[in-house]
């Protein structure tokens, strides 16, 4: 079997806003657009990969939180309505989804004999969580390639940034691992924004783009220090980083996505590809594509 | 119809193990068993409203509060999905919801209903009304609990809560679903080693209990801050519900409390308590934080262009706001000992907020207006040509009263060391009553001296100001 391979690794953000915005046909409520700079993102991510050829994306996502290890889908099939329970005037979406539960459980056993506490979810009335909903769809409005979604284990609320990282460093590590011994090609997705205050009032018109801005200087300076460290091929920066960044700019780096990508990449040195930046009701978020497929030489 | 009242509270745990696995250990049990027992309390007070203030639905935009009237759905937990589903469907008071969310508005909350198929009801609430309301026959409300809301948001929440019961003459029951510590195992743990995550957390759980059993409610409010650091993972969700549940009972510190049950759930501290509003005889002790009636908010962050801090100097335009009329403002000046703060109005002359001498502190005359808006709560007194308009004193002395709270913080000083207050009115037969009123629900709770007078005009369109001294010696 050919060695498995990551063709490329993304971070990308999952506020509803971005779907809603789109009007889908899953998609109950209507929007008049609005956050295009970041859409366009995705659909510069979506052209970029369009000639890619791979089997499976590895999505971690924020927004299943787990305090007792680290889960993943464990079925190969959910289907059903998300209602985001803070946005849901934006977000009602009817998904239907597949799951590569051999490649899940791949990573899974990889982490439990790395001594990491892990899970597989196997309840058929789960429900998924919006932030794997929203990047997976705007990453793959089509739904065509199976996912793998992990959750976001909420160490750095039990512990700290550094206890989080370690944890997450070590989780990217066996995913390499698994992924390789897999023999597939994938995708690794690390759905969060940068900053990540909100404002607390919403426009009479959510899409109104004349109210969007970043909630303030510090996080939008925060916000490119990142991104320049991204399109400069210095992620081991932003490992080094991730405590002030986390704690300064409120980052949703806190669920461990980025550190969690970085370490699945190997730390790369070679530049990402910024798609797009804008802000959602005052959070940060950018596109950002690691072309590794073009960086990492399969050894098949 | 009667008064509506709150006849009874209730602080029960959010996890789903006291529905779907109470027999996998004995501590899951008991705690079921208090659950029942609970129920039963509610049903023999012929309770007609159960309100859940849930700390595991977190909100963003202001709070939200559960409007359909028959949510159903199937919950699984997010942790826990390895102990089954609890498939739900509940009765919700939809009127109340939404007169709740124009009672919020009111005192100037934000706020909003949630009304959709297949919204995600959370753990805490599915739990509680799964087992506090087992056949459905009482009906419901849900709120949020608000990422970013601070204390006063939070009380002003439960005020305009207890306006619709007493507005609609309900006799309401109050429970927050809620941890105490809410530490759990960070590894998977079999049922019979579940215990209180550290002794730590275990001490500072019985701690708040012993405070809960002797019905003091408002004490625990109080420390929330401080149980928060102690023993509470730093989730989005701070230890609110205190907050919340203490202002429902207007924050007494006499109910009559009662440990139902305490034990451990994967590691968390989970309790049901019941308090009851009956006095407990052991006499009401002092209220010593600032009790907020209207919320005038750190919020209002997507309005910023509209809010830009008056530069001070600038003339008033021709066609202003009512609001924005008056004298210039200016800078506070800086004198030896003054104390200024960005969070009350600026001065309409050069003066500081405040001076501090020895002990003391003397206040320059503080009135209603907004730091940075400017604007009157309760409105304006007149127009630009001078036209009389119609105002609410009640509403203007509350903003006095917390104009001079925000100058005495700014100090380090604390609302009961004021000592003496003169008050001005510009229209003693109009507004002396609703000026009074006030006083007694705040200052006169602290006990300064007063001297009331009537002046002619104060040098902005408001109708009342006060010359505060500060004694600030323990
Ligand atoms: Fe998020």
């Amino acid at each position: 079997m050919a060695k498995g391979q990551i063709v490329a690794g993304c971070i990308a953000p999952h506020p509803p806003h971005l779907v809603y915005a789109e009007n889908p046909p899953q998609n109950e409520p209507v929007a008049e657009g609005g956050w295009e700079q970041l859409r366009w993102g995705y659909e510069r991510l979506r052209a970029s990969l369009a000639d890619i050829d791979y089997d499976a994306i590895v999505l971690l996502s924020p927004h299943w939180q787990t305090y007792v290890g680290t889960h993943f889908l464990g079925l190969p099939h959910f289907e059903g309505l998300s209602v985001d329970p803070i946005f849901p005037n934006l977000f009602r979406y009817h998904y239907d989804m597949n799951v590569d539960v051999e490649l899940a459980k791949a990573i899974h056993d990889e982490a439990e004999a790395a001594g990491l506490p892990v899970k597989m979810m196997e309840n058929p009335d789960f429900r998924v969580d919006y932030g794997t909903i929203t990047t997976g769809h705007l990453f793959n409005p089509d739904w065509d390639k199976p996912l793998v979604v992990i959750s976001s284990n909420r160490s750095t609320a039990y512990y700290s940034v550094e206890v989080m990282q370690e944890m997450m460093i070590e989780l990217g590590r066996v995913t390499r691992k698994a992924i390789e011994a897999s023999g597939k090609k994938v995708v690794v997705l690390a759905s969060n924004s940068l900053s990540h205050r909100h404002f607390t009032t919403e426009s009479e018109v959510p899409e109104d783009m004349s109210k969007e801005h970043i909630t303030s200087h510090a996080m939008h300076l925060w916000d490119m220090r990142m991104i320049e460290y991204m399109r400069t091929g210095q992620a081991q920066r932003i490992l080094d980083e991730m405590p002030e960044f986390t704690e300064q700019a409120i980052a949703e780096s806190d669920g461990g996505g980025l550190s969690w990508l970085l370490s699945t990449l190997d730390v790369p040195t070679y530049p990402a590809t910024l798609h797009g930046y804008g802000t959602i009701i005052g959070t940060g978020n950018a596109v950002v594509e690691w072309p590794c497929h073009a960086h990492e030489v399969s050894e098949a | 119809m009667s008064a509506g009242e709150v006849v009874a509270s209730f602080v029960v745990p959010v996890h789903p193990h006291t529905v779907l696995a109470p027999e996998q250990n004995a501590g899951w049990q008991r705690l079921r068993d208090a659950f029942d027992e609970a129920a039963q309390t509610i049903r023999e007070l012929e309770a007609d409203l159960i309100i859940v203030y849930s700390t595991t639905w977190p909100s963003i935009i202001g709070h939200q509060i559960q409007a359909d009237p028959n949510p159903e759905w199937v919950m699984v937990d997010h942790d826990f999905h390895d102990l089954g589903s609890i498939p739900y469907s509940f009765n919700i008071d939809a009127e109340f919801a939404h007169a709740w969310d124009e009672a919020n508005q009111n005192r100037g909350l934000q706020s909003r209903c949630v009304n959709y198929k297949g919204f995600p009801i959370d753990v805490g609430s599915v739990v509680a009304l799964t087992l506090l309301n087992p056949d459905n026959k009482i009906p419901a409300v849900i709120v949020s609990s608000n990422m970013y809301a601070n204390r006063s948001e939070t009380t002003v929440l439960a005020k305009a809560c207890l306006d619709v019961v007493k507005a609609q003459g309900r006799r309401a029951v109050a429970v927050t679903a809620m941890s105490l510590s809410n530490r759990m195992f960070t590894d998977f743990i079999e049922p019979e080693n579940d215990k209180i995550h550290s002794l730590k957390d275990d001490e500072w759980n019985r701690k708040i209990l012993e405070f809960l059993e002797q019905g003091r409610l408002e004490d625990v409010g109080q420390l929330s801050r401080t149980i928060h650091r102690q023993i509470r993972v730093q989730k989005v969700v701070a230890f609110k519900p205190m907050w919340w549940l203490s202002a429902m009972n207007g924050n007494r510190n006499d109910l009559t409390g009662r440990i139902m049950a305490y034990e451990a759930i994967h590691g968390a501290g989970g309790a049901v308590v019941s308090l009851d509003p009956t006095p407990s005889g052991a006499g009401d002790k002092e209220y010593d934080e600032d009790d907020v009636e209207y919320f005038h908010g750190e919020r209002g962050v997507l309005d910023t262009i509209d809010e830009v801090e008056d530069d001070g100097g600038s003339p008033p335009q021709e066609g202003s706001k009512p609001t924005k009329q008056g004298p210039d403002l200016w800078e506070p000046t800086e004198a030896e000992g003054s104390v200024n703060t960005t969070t009350a109005p600026k001065p309409v002359g050069a003066y500081p907020h405040a001076r501090r001498v020895g002990d003391m502190l003397f206040l320059s005359g503080v009135g209603p207006r907004q730091p940075g808006t400017n604007a009157i709560p309760g409105g304006p007194i007149h127009d630009n040509e001078g036209v009389p308009l119609e105002y609410d004193i009640r509403a203007q002395t509350h903003a006095v009263v917390e104009n001079v709270r925000r100058i005495v913080e700014e100090a380090g000083a604390r609302m009961d060391q004021i000592v003496d207050v003169t008050t001005f009115l510009v229209d003693m037969k109009r507004d002396f009553a609703g000026y009074n009123e006030v006083w007694a629900e705040t200052l006169g709770k602290v006990g300064p001296t007063r001297t009331t007078l009537a002046i002619d005009a104060l040098p902005t369109p408001i109708a009342v100001e006060m010359k505060v001294i500060v004694h600030m010696a323990d």
